[in-house]
């Protein structure tokens, strides 16, 4: 390896060891895994709609009816769940593409950085989504007495079931980023440690 | 390892101690009541599952955030820690968005579920929540610069080359 120290470094074509290519393909079914949770959440999800009739008075004989829908759109937690899983999905298929024509092109410079940099936004923006979406669930099904906040799921239970499932698929989703996520952000360690002569024991800790 | 780039790395694990204790602080000391049509309306942290979360969320990075600075500085778990501070960013910035969802629904009320905003009865329990939400906001963005910078001093991208 005396004549790599000449030439500007190039990520992992020349350390390439045999347990990187296992890692890459692990890599690449869990990314598969997560676009397929994250696109299945956020269709769920926009396609959450109920439409129910109630009979709000009696006049006489007459009952009174109105018609009430529960739609995603009505709250903005369900909003921000749609796009940021839409978003991961997004990043995950990209992330995909590149995965599998990454062997035919040279990554110099910065270009190495851009998959996990990118991997760790979304992770962030998908968690923020999940998380939101969980709770104003969590609201929904058992209301707030305190706050006088009357529960909605015992009326709309079809559309409750909907997207408690989009959101149980979504947190496998966000699960299965961040492992994605820490392996390659590990990896970049493991690729540049050799060429900075950094120990690997040294930057993290104050 | 070399003081300044150690230094960095220390100062924005301060801040983002500071932050979260104070983001646990405000949480817990916010608290309102309100007599509203002859009846005592009582706003607490507690009553809130979101806010729970949001304290306990905080208690768990400032808990490690604290272990870590205490620890002596020649161990060789480089990896771990990456791996464990990358989880704790995520958890506050989930923590955030619950807490930002919910006071939302609190300050503005949701039309479509018949739910009436709360903040115009009980005003002073509504500002320490925005305050603590601000804390741990800015708890969540330290910590990400601590990944990020983390993920920077290895790549060691404007250095000479070796």
């Amino acid at each position: 390896m005396a004549s790599e120290g000449r030439e500007k470094p190039e990520v992992g074509h020349d350390q390439a060891p045999a347990v990187s290519t296992k890692v890459d393909s692990i890599i690449k079914v869990l990314r598969v895994l997560a676009f397929l949770l994250t696109l299945d959440a956020t269709l769920v999800m926009a396609l959450n709609k109920q439409t129910k009739t109630f009979t709000v008075a009696t006049i006489g004989t007459v009952p009174l009816r109105a018609t009430l829908s529960a739609k995603f759109q009505h709250t903005p937690a369900f909003v921000f769940f749609v796009v940021a899983n839409a978003n991961a999905a997004l990043h995950n298929l990209l992330m995909l593409a590149v995965a599998f024509a990454g062997s035919k092109l040279s990554l110099k410079g910065f270009a190495p950085l851009v998959v996990p940099v990118l991997d760790l936004v979304n992770v962030a923006i998908v968690s923020g989504g999940a998380s939101a979406a969980v709770f104003m669930g969590q609201l929904g099904r058992n209301g707030n007495s305190h706050a006088r906040w009357n529960k909605i799921c015992d009326k709309f239970e079809s559309y409750c079931n909907r997207g408690g499932a989009a959101m149980i698929s979504s947190l496998v989703g966000v699960l299965l980023m961040i492992i994605i996520c820490a392996v390659s952000i590990v990896r970049i360690r493991n690729h540049y440690a050799g060429y900075n002569k950094l120990p690997l024991n040294s930057s993290v800790l104050p | 390892m070399s003081l300044s780039k150690r230094i960095p790395m220390l100062l924005l694990r301060l801040i983002a101690l500071g932050a979260s204790v104070c983001a646990i602080v405000i949480m817990v000391t916010s608290r309102d009541s309100a007599q509203v049509f002859g009846m005592n309306i009582s706003a607490k942290y507690s009553n809130i599952p979101t806010f729970k979360y949001f304290v306990l969320v905080n208690a768990i990075a400032s808990a490690y955030t604290l272990i870590l600075l205490c620890i002596p500085s020649k161990n060789s778990c480089g990896h771990m820690i990456l791996v464990l501070d990358l989880v704790i960013a995520l958890l506050l910035d989930s923590s955030i968005s619950a807490c930002v969802a919910i006071g939302l629904v609190g300050k503005k009320g949701n039309t479509h579920a018949g739910w009436l905003p709360i903040c115009g009865q009980v005003p002073k329990f509504c500002d320490h929540v925005t305050g603590a939400i601000a804390a741990g906001f800015i708890a969540a963005i330290a910590y990400f610069l601590v990944v990020l910078y983390s993920v920077h001093s290895v790549m060691n991208l404007f250095a000479p080359r070796a």
